[in-house]
C-alpha cells in the first residue's frame, strides 16, 4: 500500500516549506485552480472520506450542508483538540507534516469558498503550536496564504487557536463556543455548524487527518481513492496503538484490514508473550471487544460497526491477560466525571455517580447489586444529553460489565487498590 | 497590585484582535489570557479585569472561562509543574507506580508543591502521547516511556 498520510514521516526536513515542496508539496493547487468549488465537493463525496474524528460522517456530504448564497462569511475550523485516550496520531501527523495540513485547508477552503481558518489546538501541545504557527509563516511568506493563494484570486488567512485545556472541546459544538472565548459546552443541534456555526455564521469544523487526505484525493483523483480499502470505509487510516503492545505507534493502514493481522504483523504482538486480554479498537468512548471478538473483525466501520463497537478515533488500546477491567474502567469513570462540562443533568451527575461507585468497587468494598446499579445509572445516562460525551461513559461501562461482570462482582474478595493489580512498570 | 501587559505583549494582544471579526472581540480572549500567562506566569483578578476591558465582555465571564479550563493558572505557579497522565493507556504501563515514585522523591502528593516552590506534581488526563505511556508534561515539554532511571535524570537536570 502507498502511503497517503504517513508518506512524508521519513523525510527528515518535511516540516519545512523546502522539504515539503522538494516531495511534491503543494502541487496540487496548479490543478485546485482548474476546478469549481462544486466540483471539489464532488470529488471529496465521490471518494467517499469519512471523518477520522470519531463520527466518521462523509466528509464532501458535510461540505455539501453549506449554504453559499447567505452572505454570511463561510469559516472553517480545523479540530486539532486530539484528547480521545488511546488517541495520538494528529500530534505525529501536525509535528512530521504541517504543510499537509495547511495544503488541505486550502483545498477545503476553496471548495467552501471560505476565507478564513481557525486551527484549534489543544492547549497542551505547545511544540505543535509552534511547528504549526512556523508552517503558516512560511507558507504566508511564499504566497501559499494571503490575498492570492499561490497567485490566484483567492483569499485565505490561517490562524492559530489555542486551548486551554478542557477534553470536551473536542465536540464540534464545543470548539465553536470555546473559539468564542467561551466555556467549552456543546449546543443543542439543529441548527447544525454547517448552518450556524462559529460567530453565527456557516461553518465546517473537520479533524486534521480528514483534512490531510484532501490533497491526494484532489491529486490523484476521487476512484484512486476509493479502490484502497472496503466498501463505505475507502482510503486509509492512522490507527494510533498503545497498552501491552510490543510496538506502539502509529500505523497507516487501508481500512478492512483483519485486526489479527494487524496486531501480530504490525504491531509485533502483545507484549511480554503474554495472552490478549481486551482491545478497545476506536478511543476509549467505544464498546470494549473481548480478544476472542476482536480476532474475528476487521478494521473498518462497518466491520467494527457490526461486532457492536465503534472504528471511533482509531485510538487502538491493547490489554493483557493480567489487566484489571474494574481498575481499567475505574479510570476511564474518572476521566469522564472530570471532563463533563456541566451542563446535562444526566451526564454531570451520571458520571459523578458512575466514579464513585467504582472507586468503591475497586477499594474492595463490594454491594450485591453494584453491576446493576451502574447498568442502570449507564442506561439513564445514554441519549438523554445535547451531546454524545455521556453517551462514551455509559457505552464502555455496559461494555465492560456485560463481558468481564465477574470481575466486578469478585472486586470484594481480590481486595483490589489502584495501582497495585499489575506491576507494569521495570 | 495592578496588572499592564508590556508594550511587546500589547503588540500581539492588538495583533490577536485582528485574528477575528470586529464585532466578536471576545473570541479573542482565550489568546489573551494565555498572553497573560506567558507575562506573569499565572492569571490574577486584576489581569482578569483587563482583559475583560479589552475583550469587551464582564470581568466575571473572564473568570468564569478561567476556571472551566484547566491550563489556566490561578495562583502563581512551581518553577516546574510535573504532570503524570493518569489515564488507561499510561496506567497500562505503569502510570500509577510513576506517579508513585514521584511522590517518594518529591516528598508532595498530586495537587501539592515543593516548600521551595520548585515542583508541582499533578495527576492528570489523557495528554494524547499513549504511544509514549507512562509519559508526563512538564511544563511546556513531553517526557514520555518513563522510567526511574529517566526521573532521576529529568529531576537531576531541572535546575
Amino acid at each position: 500500500m502507498e502511503p497517503i498520510l504517513t508518506k512524508r514521516f521519513a523525510v527528515s526536513n518535511a516540516a519545512t516549506i523546502d522539504g515539503y515542496m522538494a516531495t511534491g508539496g503543494y502541487s496540487t493547487l496548479s490543478k485546485l485552480f482548474t476546478m469549481t468549488p462544486a466540483q471539489v465537493i464532488d470529488e471529496v463525496k465521490a471518494s467517499g472520506l469519512r471523518g477520522r474524528g470519531g463520527a466518521g460522517f462523509p466528509a464532501g456530504v458535510k461540505w455539501g450542508f453549506v449554504p453559499k448564497t447567505t452572505g454570511k462569511p463561510i469559516y472553517l475550523c480545523v479540530n486539532a483538540d486530539e484528547g480521545e485516550p488511546g488517541t495520538f496520531k494528529d500530534r505525529e501527523l501536525m509535528t512530521k507534516d504541517p504543510h499537509a495540513l495547511l495544503e488541505g485547508i486550502i483545498i477545503t477552503c476553496y471548495a467552501l469558498e471560505s476565507h478564513t481558518a481557525y486551527i484549534y489546538i489543544r492547549g497542551e501541545m505547545f511544540q505543535e503550536l509552534q511547528i504549526l504557527q512556523r508552517a503558516i509563516d512560511e507558507a504566508y511568506a511564499k504566497g501559499f496564504l494571503g490575498n492570492k493563494v499561490a497567485g490566484h484570486d483567492f483569499k485565505l488567512d490561517v490562524y492559530m487557536h489555542r486551548g486551554a485545556g478542557a477534553y470536551i472541546c473536542g465536540e464540534e459544538t464545543a470548539l465553536i463556543e470555546s473559539l468564542e472565548g467561551k466555556k467549552g459546552q456543546p449546543r443543542i443541534k439543529p441548527p447544525f455548524p454547517a448552518v450556524v456555526g462559529v460567530f453565527g455564521c456557516p461553518t465546517v469544523v473537520n479533524n486534521v487527518e480528514t483534512l490531510m487526505a484532501v490533497p491526494y484525493i484532489i491529486e490523484k483523483g476521487a476512484a484512486e481513492y476509493a479502490k484502497i480499502g472496503v466498501g463505505k470505509s475507502t482510503g486509509t487510516k492512522l490507527f494510533s496503538v498503545s497498552g501491552h503492545i510490543n510496538k506502539p505507534g502509529n500505523y497507516e493502514i487501508p481500512l478492512g484490514l483483519p485486526f489479527s493481522e494487524f496486531l501480530e504483523k504490525q504491531c509485533g504482538g502483545v507484549w511480554k508473550g503474554r495472552k490478549l486480554k481486551a482491545v478497545i479498537m476506536g478511543g476509549s468512548s467505544v464498546p470494549i471487544l473481548t480478544a476472542e471478538e476482536a480476532m474475528k473483525v476487521n478494521l473498518d466501520y462497518e466491520s467494527l460497526g457490526a461486532a457492536g463497537t465503534m472504528l471511533g478515533s482509531g485510538g487502538m488500546v491493547i490489554m493483557d491477560d493480567q489487566t484489571c477491567m474494574v481498575t481499567a474502567l475505574k479510570i476511564l469513570g474518572d476521566f469522564y466525571h472530570h471532563e463533563s462540562c456541566g451542563q446535562c443533568t444526566p451526564c454531570r451527575e451520571g458520571t459523578g455517580w458512575i466514579q464513585k461507585v467504582l472507586a468503591r468497587v475497586v477499594r474492595g468494598e463490594v454491594r450485591p447489586g453494584d453491576c446493576d446499579l451502574l447498568l442502570s445509572v449507564a442506561t439513564n445516562m445514554q441519549g438523554r444529553t445535547i451531546c454524545v460525551f455521556s453517551d462514551a461513559l455509559a457505552m464502555p461501562v455496559k461494555s465492560y460489565i456485560q463481558k468481564f461482570r465477574h470481575e466486578f462482582e469478585d472486586a470484594g474478595k481480590l481486595g483490589l487498590r489502584k495501582g497495585q493489580q499489575i506491576q507494569t512498570w521495570e | 497590585m495592578s496588572f499592564k501587559f508590556t508594550n511587546e505583549r500589547m503588540k500581539n494582544v492588538e495583533e490577536l484582535l485582528t485574528h477575528y471579526p470586529a464585532d466578536h472581540k471576545q473570541a479573542a480572549l482565550l489568546p489573551i489570557l494565555w498572553e497573560v500567562q506567558y507575562q506573569e506566569g499565572w492569571i490574577s483578578k486584576e489581569a482578569m479585569v483587563e482583559v475583560a476591558r479589552i475583550c469587551g465582555c464582564t470581568p466575571a465571564h473572564v473568570q468564569e472561562v478561567v476556571t472551566f479550563y484547566t491550563m489556566y493558572n490561578q495562583e502563581p505557579p512551581a518553577k516546574y509543574h510535573l504532570q503524570v497522565c493518569r489515564n488507561i493507556c499510561c496506567w497500562l504501563r505503569g502510570a500509577g507506580e510513576t506517579t508513585q515514585y514521584l511522590e517518594e522523591k518529591l516528598g508532595i502528593k498530586p495537587g501539592e508543591m515543593t516548600e521551595d516552590r520548585k515542583f508541582k506534581l499533578s495527576e492528570v488526563e489523557c495528554l494524547a502521547a499513549c504511544g509514549g505511556g507512562p509519559m508526563m508534561q512538564v511544563n511546556d515539554d513531553y517526557q514520555l516511556n518513563l522510567t526511574r532511571e529517566s526521573i532521576d535524570k529529568l529531576l537531576k537536570d531541572l535546575k
